[in-house]
């Protein structure tokens, strides 16, 4: 291969091209299917077409936990209840709305143009490094007799590269690094997802007889339902 | 290739340089991911499906934020992609929750016919 050419196409690239075409394609065929079940099986082609693209990124964690939480979890969800509620009917079936369609298309035009104009006065006229500088690992002799280390030492573990903080282990250690800002957001994280379980619980459980439903109660309506 | 050419591409930020995927594809990419989940909420009439188009757009935003946070080597990127995967999961929880409780108490989840917030 040419040197030129060789410049411009690596493996990289070529992964890329492949898995950012395969997740654009499965994205418009979603929108396009009138079937939701076909819309959701598309949604997951793209879901899997992104986790390789955090492949290329270095962010092996994502990549999994896209696949497991995204592609399995939610969209399981997604289809569980699509035919729970028989809704397989088709889009059109239910479009009353003439004008909707090509004014939201001239939204997206519109939405484009800010896109492409963001994009090509933002992006930098040189690109940043990839590698960032990386400090030396610090060596902190350890006071303490080595029997008594069970579990790696953090002050003696390598240090978190750009390429190793998208691990389990690079993740973890930054993600409950009390000297970093992302352990409080975490823990109200843990509050937002046990707040969405209980409203989840709330809004689908059927009424028992004689029960006040709070999903579907009004205000003012002294508790009797509808 | 034209040399001439070839130096100009260089410096180029939408061309890869030595063989390396630019920060601009992602971006690119992402911002169409997050165009087409936008022309999906605003076309599609079932609510299913719009939230399928809303699930499209926080994956772009993700994507985003993974290629930045690659590129300048940052561990925040990834941190935040974690935060938006906990944040969509929650809301689809509650939204298809949601959905089910209008399901039941009017077989009908059409989003032109659903009106009860409407003033």
């Amino acid at each position: 291969m040419p040197p030129e050419i060789a410049q411009f196409l690596s493996g990289s690239v070529l992964l890329f091209l492949l898995f950012g075409t395969g997740a654009l394609v499965a994205a418009i065929a979603m929108v396009l299917f009138p079937n939701p079940v076909r819309s959701a099986l598309c949604l997951v082609l793209n879901l899997f077409c992104v986790a390789a693209l955090y492949l290329l990124l270095n962010a092996y964690f994502l990549a999994t936990v896209q696949v497991i939480v995204y592609a399995g979890a939610i969209m399981v969800l997604f289809l569980f209840v699509i035919m729970l509620l028989n809704l397989g009917a088709p889009d059109r079936a239910i479009d009353r709305l003439r004008w909707q369609q090509p004014v939201a298309i001239g939204v997206a035009l519109v939405l484009a143009s800010v896109f492409g104009a963001v994009v090509y006065e933002s992006v930098p006229a040189t690109e940043p490094s990839v590698q960032m500088a990386v400090p030396a690992a610090p060596e902190a002799p350890s006071d303490r007799p080595a029997y008594v280390q069970v579990r790696p030492d953090p002050d003696t573990m390598p240090p978190v590269t750009p390429d190793t903080m998208g691990t389990a282990s690079g993740i973890g250690r930054n993600l409950y690094d009390p000297g970093q800002a992302w352990l409080f957001p975490f823990e109200a994280t843990s509050i937002l997802l046990l707040i969405a379980v209980i409203g989840a619980v709330v809004l689908a459980k059927r009424r028992l007889p004689g029960e006040t439903d709070l999903a579907t109660t009004r205000i003012g309506d002294g508790g009797s339902n509808e | 290739m034209n040399p001439e050419i070839a130096a100009n591409s260089a410096a180029n930020p939408l061309l890869p340089v030595n063989g390396a995927v630019p920060l601009s594809w992602y971006l690119i990419l992402s911002a169409m991911l997050f165009l087409i989940g936008v022309v999906g909420v605003l076309v599609k009439r079932n609510p299913i499906v719009i939230f399928m188009s809303v699930e499209l757009m926080l994956n772009a935003v993700n994507v985003s934020f993974i290629a930045f946070g690659r590129y300048l080597g940052h561990v925040g990127g990834q941190m935040i992609s974690i935060f938006v995967m906990a944040v969509a999961a929650a809301e689809v929880a509650v939204g298809l929750g949601i959905l089910i409780s209008i399901f039941r108490s009017r077989e009908n989840i059409n989003v032109d016919e659903v009106n009860l917030m409407k003033g």
